[in-house]
């Protein structure tokens, strides 16, 4: 289909430039694809009838992720050996 | 837009909300029901935390083995360059993992069986909430149309109200006949009965006049010649008497 229409796994590598220019960066624009992006994980993972541990793990992993990202320059301090 | 002239032809605050109605409704293929089911499954996942979307995406460069690969060599390359830095919390997320991983292998089953349990029985609630009504709109239907049938029946109805109506007049004209005729009857016997009355009392009064006038009529000495006269002939009847014996 149309380029801007399609999912982000759907595009390829070379046309992701332009892809990355069809987007919507305003604000409503980025609101709409957090939406979009919540939405479909939520129908792929969690509102299924038999699903498993793996909805909520994905979600704690990324925000196990994301915290020791925003703790790191603290956590730099408590390196082990000065030189890598 | 296209309403009909005669719902414009209202009076003009019926017309703006009769107006409002008519749009049409319910043309466009949206709607919200019949919802679609849910997914049977959700997305595959392996070991709990990468989705098989990625497996897959690495399979025809790198096989099978690929993926472990890269997460090997990821892992080493931030230990080494101490990007990700071995402390207390390691020990403890360590600990905690392990905790949470024998707790899903073993109670995971248990709980999932539980979980479906719950939405079955939902759902059984909900079927039995449809099933019941659309029976009971069945009833409903098949009560309208016996209703239906039976007032056909109106005309049968009909015919024996006027029947007993005209046994109603009938017995009330025959009554009142019955009523005529004994009254009519209680006269004439009143006047027969007079007349009666009237004929005896006349019997009884001659009578007793011609009686009083005879017994004053009789004098003494007729009295005593036929005392006479009497015990004659008794002698001779007497005499005949003897002889006859």
């Amino acid at each position: 289909g149309p380029l801007s229409e399609r999912p982000l796994m759907e595009v390829r590598l070379g046309e992701l430039h332009t892809w990355v220019s069809t987007c919507n960066f305003s604000p409503q624009g980025l609101l709409g694809a957090m939406q979009k992006a919540w939405s479909s994980y939520c129908a792929k993972y969690i509102h299924v009838r038999r699903g498993g541990p793996a909805g909520i793990s994905m979600l704690l992993a990324g925000y196990c992720l994301l915290s020791y990202g925003w703790n790191y320059q603290h956590l730099k301090q408590y390196r082990w050996r000065k030189y890598h | 837009p296209s309403a009909p002239a005669a719902l414009r032809a209202l009076p003009p605050p019926v017309a703006v909300g009769v107006l409002h109605a008519t749009r049409p409704l319910h043309t466009t293929q949206q709607s919200l029901a019949p919802v679609p089911p849910l997914p049977e499954k959700g997305g595959e996942v392996r070991h709990g935390l990468i989705p098989e979307e990625f497996f897959q995406f690495l399979y025809p460069k790198t096989g099978v083995t690929g993926p472990y690969m890269l997460g090997t060599g990821l892992l080493l390359y931030l230990l080494s360059k101490e990007i990700y830095v071995v402390n207390h919390e390691t020990a403890a997320a360590a600990c905690i993992l392990t905790v949470i991983i024998y707790g899903i292998k073993k109670f995971g089953p248990e709980v999932a069986a539980f979980a479906d349990k719950l939405n079955e029985e939902k759902m059984a609630s909900a079927l039995a909430l449809k099933n019941n009504s659309m029976q009971a709109l069945q009833t409903a239907i098949e009560e309208e149309k016996k209703e239906q049938w039976r007032a056909e029946g109106r005309s049968f109805l009909f015919d024996a109200k006027r029947n007993n109506i005209a046994m109603l007049l009938e017995a009330n004209y025959r009554e009142r006949l019955l009523t005529v005729y004994s009254e009519v009857k209680k006269r004439l016997d009143y006047q027969v009965a007079m007349q009666t009355l009237k004929r005896q009392k006349e019997q009884d009064h001659m009578i007793q006049w011609v009686e009083k006038n005879v017994v004053q009529s009789i004098t003494p000495q007729q009295q005593k010649e036929s005392i006479a006269k009497c015990i004659l002939d008794l002698k001779a009847l007497s005499k005949s008497a003897h002889a006859a014996v």
